[in-house]
């Protein structure tokens, strides 16, 4: 009984999603564009969020290095370090904690904001006034989310690089250009393209479901606080996924 | 059972009443199991105040935003202007909410905008050739109309309960709109605050000569402010008439919102 009730919300949560999403396309093709919020959405989701994922890009490249190592240390090959870490870096580790970071920021953002303008009635209020909420709160949250993460994850890299040159640093002396000469001659195109293809993906689904959650909010204060928590829970689980399902593909078009 | 609806002689004249604004028949409208309202019908005329009073979650908050589409019964029609709500497309809709105002119980007022942007929003989107010496002008005289012109750069929660609800008004009223839909003016303010309240409205219509329903069960609310007063009960319109009819009614339904 329990899990019949569980299976069937399941499927009305993925339902709901895919509705929403799919109005998404439908909206944003006919004009009036809401050019002036979509700019808005991109400074407050891309520059806002500038300063803790280079923050947390820093430190993971910092970390990374130093634990790597004294394995490479181990095994004798300590100079393939700037290698690995670039690497790991570019292709995985970079694009997936920026996508987490900022599904922590900006979905719970998002999801609080608008499930807070749901239960206050702004959103049928902005109906009232002439306004398409779906197209002036979704749509560019949506497309700014989508457009800021690649951006951010570039960023968030070059930070980490630079952190993970410092870290290298600690135990050892490397030039700066040695270093990034050995990631850059170590870098082929199957490393940027899988990376760059989900980035993408990650940011359209941290805003798709952080503007799901906050849209459909109700239960009034509480409901927005579960919106914004549900929002940042789910968008990491559909990271994850998606992660999963582009190396996949990537790796059968042999982008890998 | 089926109420039949009672109906006093009213303060609304014969007149008023062939140039309905509002005509509202057999509505029904259900959420789940609840089914909040069952046959209502009602109309308003030109230039006429109409209360709703029913008890809270009897479905009057419900019924006005079937008149402005934000809900679609599911069975009867709601015609505003002559024409059913319902079959209207996103446009029609957006020529309809330009004459037709929305007062919020909650104000809704745009958190993150100053007062002026929340003004200039529905000018902005309703009108969109309106120059920017116009906006000016009409944002203007919106907030001479509430007494608030110092607050245009305000955020609103920096306002007060009352400033907030007249910020409301001059946003609902900006537009000049034809019909007023008033959802609870009055509730969470204090009882000084309320009466300036009333009175802005009064004032208000009486300037632009609006025609308006308001949803309350603040009965020094309904006093001030109704030319007809129409009670909800059980889903359907249980009585019309003045506020001096219904206050002297023996009806117990009647009598309990008047004791």
């Amino acid at each position: 009984m329990a899990t019949s009730t569980k299976t069937r919300e399941f499927l009305n949560e993925t339902g709901g999603i895919a509705r929403f999403t799919g109005q998404l396309f439908s909206v944003t093709s006919k004009p009036p564009y809401e050019v002036r919020e979509f700019l808005s959405q991109c400074y407050s989701i891309g520059y806002r969020s500038f300063s803790l994922i280079g923050l947390t890009g820093f430190i993971m490249g910092l970390v990374l290095t130093m634990q790597l190592r004294p394995s490479l240390v181990y095994y004798g090959v300590e100079s393939k370090l700037p290698m690995m870490v670039g690497i790991a870096i570019v292709r995985e580790i970079g694009p997936v904690i920026t996508a987490l970071i900022f599904a922590g920021k900006i979905g719970s953002s998002i999801g609080a904001e608008l499930g807070s303008m749901k239960v206050t009635e702004q959103i049928d209020a902005m109906e009232v006034s002439g306004t398409n909420p779906y197209k002036y709160l979704v749509a560019t949250r949506v497309l700014a989310a989508t457009l800021m993460l690649p951006i951010l994850t570039v960023l968030s890299d070059a930070i980490g690089l630079f952190g993970a040159y410092i870290g290298v640093n600690i135990k050892a002396v490397t030039s700066f250009r040695l270093f990034f000469t050995q990631i850059f001659q170590n870098l082929q195109y199957g490393d940027l393209t899988p990376a760059f293809i989900k980035t993408f993906l990650f940011g359209f689904a941290v805003g798709m479901v952080g503007c799901y959650k906050g849209y459909n909010s109700n239960k009034g204060t509480r409901g927005v606080g579960s919106s914004a928590n549900s929002a940042v829970v789910l968008s990491s689980v559909i990271i994850f996924i998606i992660d999963l399902l582009v190396v996949q593909v990537t790796d059968l078009l042999g982008l890998n | 059972m089926a109420m039949e609806t009672t109906t006093y002689p009213s303060a609304v004249t014969e007149t008023q009443a062939e140039q309905a604004l509002i005509e509202i028949s057999h509505v029904f409208k259900s959420f789940g199991d609840n089914k909040v309202l069952k046959d209502f019908s009602i109309t308003l005329g030109k230039e006429e105040n109409l209360v709703v009073l029913g008890k809270s979650g009897s479905g009057k908050s419900v019924l006005i935003k079937c008149i402005i589409g934000l809900l679609k019964p599911d069975k009867g029609t709601v015609k505003v202007f002559g024409d059913d709500v319902a079959q209207m497309d996103h446009q029609q809709l957006d020529r309809l909410r330009a004459r037709v105002g929305f007062l919020f119980q909650s104000n809704a007022l745009y958190d993150s905008m100053t007062v002026r942007e929340n003004l200039e929003f529905s000018l902005r989107r309703h009108w969109l050739e309106v120059t920017e010496a116009e906006v000016e002008d009409m944002v203007k005289e919106a907030l001479e109309n509430v007494g608030l012109a110092y607050t245009a750069q305000m955020m609103p929660a920096e306002l007060s309960g009352g400033m907030a609800k007249r910020i409301a008004l001059a946003r609902t009223m900006i537009l000049k709109p034809e019909i007023i839909l008033y959802d609870e003016p009055t509730s969470g303010l204090d009882p000084v605050t309320a009466r300036e309240i009333d009175e802005l409205i009064v004032k208000l219509q009486r300037k632009y000569h609006t025609s308006s329903i308001i949803i309350s069960h603040d009965m020094k609310c309904v006093k001030k402010t109704a030319d007809r007063v129409a009670l909800l009960l059980n889903g359907q319109c249980y009585i019309t008439g003045s506020y001096d009819e219904l206050e002297s009614a023996e009806d117990n339904n009647i009598k309990q919102f008047f004791e």
